[in-house]
């Protein structure tokens, strides 16, 4: 009972910051300045570990489907088809946002969180600046602008670790580019992009609302910054399974 | 002038402040002091709006804080200027950045203009040079002059100081109280010190308020509180052996003079 209240509470708490948060900004100027900050330390910054973690699973992929399922009796493409659908329909949109919920939930938790308890969003409030609008709608945004951009990268680079398994003399490039090119659905790749969407609102705004409603110490930060990835982790496996339905 | 009238303040069961009276004047150093736990930090939260009162009034030039619209309430802001015990400086920023924040929010001064006004704050707190400097390369006396340029950028007519003196040597604490005497008189605006720093109450305490268990037991100036025979005031400010030889030495000089 107690922890059901105590849910209910959170929710209604999270709901009045995210109607804070989304007003609109005090100045323009400002805004787009936090904007572009957020779009390079949330997404740009996350390119690198995007793009290494997709080529191996591309690769890994590529090779579990070679040696364990391909048999004599099914085509030679089933390889490079099955990669893509996998890397597009689940991996790139749903896995990678899961793995980046990790980084980039931590990161704004525990920055927000920081901020929260050397008082540095009581310095906003006090100035007069709505400080949940100016510390908050930027990472929301700028996480939902680069989100596609990553899942995209995410796609290609899992690609390209599948045709770097031919290097390895288990698959061949002609068959790799036959399965990658059967039967091409482009509806999938768009699945892909509102799935990134609606992951990087729930990661952004999940996230910040831990650490922004932070109280106490540096204990608590790293509680929030906890409670922030494990929150948005579940929140996106319910989404994904909503939006696979939906979608698909 | 800020008149508190009648403020109490809970959380939960626990009433922290108790019918708390107090005016703070125009112009002046006004003080909070107070032993730990007394009220004082829930007190200054409450008359700058972190907290929000269980009961009560806070009249800003007869502007009441606590029932007026939240549009109004923003626009007030705009007028206090606030340093905090921690300086509160945003990280990521640089020094001069800190200091032209409020006037990136809230002014429409030209980028160059805005500049010169930070700059000339920085000057004014002895900070000349600092300009690109992050908050996390200077000293908490450093840091703390920033606070106050960036409190005084937007030119407040109210500014409220929690504890600005802890953590520092009483060199820099001197240094730092006489900047905000300073900017208080050239000003004439109302500022509001949370202290309980013995030096800072002698030294710049114009109109003191004492806080004792969530009730303001007393009110008045430096001069008048040797003088003051309220036994829980008596017993925070002569709790050292120093202020304690201090006093016995003006009392008997008083006699003597009689």
């Amino acid at each position: 009972m107690i922890s059901l209240k105590r849910s209910l509470t959170e929710l209604g708490q999270y709901v009045q910051t995210m109607g804070r948060t989304l007003a609109v900004p005090d100045r323009m100027r400002m805004f787009y300045k936090q904007y572009v900050t957020e779009m390079y330390q949330l997404g740009y910054n996350s390119i690198g570990l995007v793009l290494i973690i997709s080529f191996f699973i591309g690769a890994v992929i590529c090779l579990q489907i070679k040696l364990n399922i391909q048999s004599a009796w099914m085509p030679r493409m089933v390889v490079g088809y099955t990669t893509r659908e996998i890397m597009l329909l689940e991996f790139s949109s749903s896995v990678m946002c899961l793995i980046l919920s990790g980084k980039v939930g931590s990161n704004i938790a525990s920055e927000l969180g920081t901020m929260r308890i050397t008082q540095q969003i009581d310095a906003l409030d006090i100035m007069g600046v709505n400080s949940a609008n100016y510390l908050i709608l930027p990472k929301i945004l700028g996480l939902m602008t680069m989100m596609p951009v990553l899942v995209t990268l995410s796609v290609f680079a899992g690609i390209v670790g599948a045709y770097a398994t031919s290097f390895m003399g288990i698959t061949t490039i002609p068959e790799l580019d036959e399965g990658f090119r059967y039967d091409f659905n482009q509806w999938f790749f768009w699945c892909g992009m509102i799935k990134a969407v609606v992951y990087a609102f729930i990661i952004s705004s999940v996230s910040a609302f831990k650490g922004y409603s932070v109280v106490g110490g540096s204990v608590e930060v790293g509680k929030a910054s906890t409670d922030a990835v494990v929150a948005s982790s579940i929140l996106v496996l319910f989404a994904d399974v909503f939006l696979t339905q939906i979608l698909t | 002038m800020i008149q508190v009238s009648h403020l109490f303040k809970s959380f939960d069961d626990k009433e922290v402040l108790k019918d708390i009276n107090a005016t703070f004047k125009n112009g002046q150093i006004n003080l909070i002091i107070g032993q730990s736990g007394s009220g004082k930090t829930v007190l200054m939260k409450n008359i700058v709006g972190l907290l929000t009162p269980t009961k009560g009034q806070i009249l800003y030039d007869d502007r009441d804080f606590v029932s007026m619209p939240k549009k109004e309430k923003i626009l007030l802001r705009r007028e206090m200027g606030m340093i905090f015990q921690s300086a509160a400086l945003f990280d990521s920023l640089t020094v001069l950045e800190n200091v032209m924040f409020p006037l990136d929010m809230f002014s429409d001064l030209s980028r160059d203009e805005r500049v010169k006004r930070a700059q000339l704050c920085l000057e004014r707190v002895n900070l000349k040079g600092t300009d690109k400097k992050l908050p996390a390369e200077l000293s908490g006396g450093m840091q703390k002059r920033v606070a106050i340029a960036r409190a005084i950028v937007l030119q407040p007519r109210y500014l409220f100081c929690d504890e600005p003196n802890s953590g520092l040597d009483p060199k820099t604490s001197i240094v730092i109280d006489e900047l905000i005497q300073g900017i208080t008189h050239e000003d004439q605006i109302t500022t509001i010190v949370n202290t309980h720093d013995m030096n800072s109450v002698m030294g710049i305490g114009e109109n003191i308020t004492f806080i004792c268990e969530g009730r303001a037991e007393w009110q008045g100036s430096n001069k008048e509180i040797m003088d003051a025979t309220n036994k829980p005031l008596q017993d925070f400010i002569f709790s050292s052996d120093i202020l304690r030889q201090a006093k016995i030495a003006y009392d008997e000089q008083k006699i003597t003079r009689k």
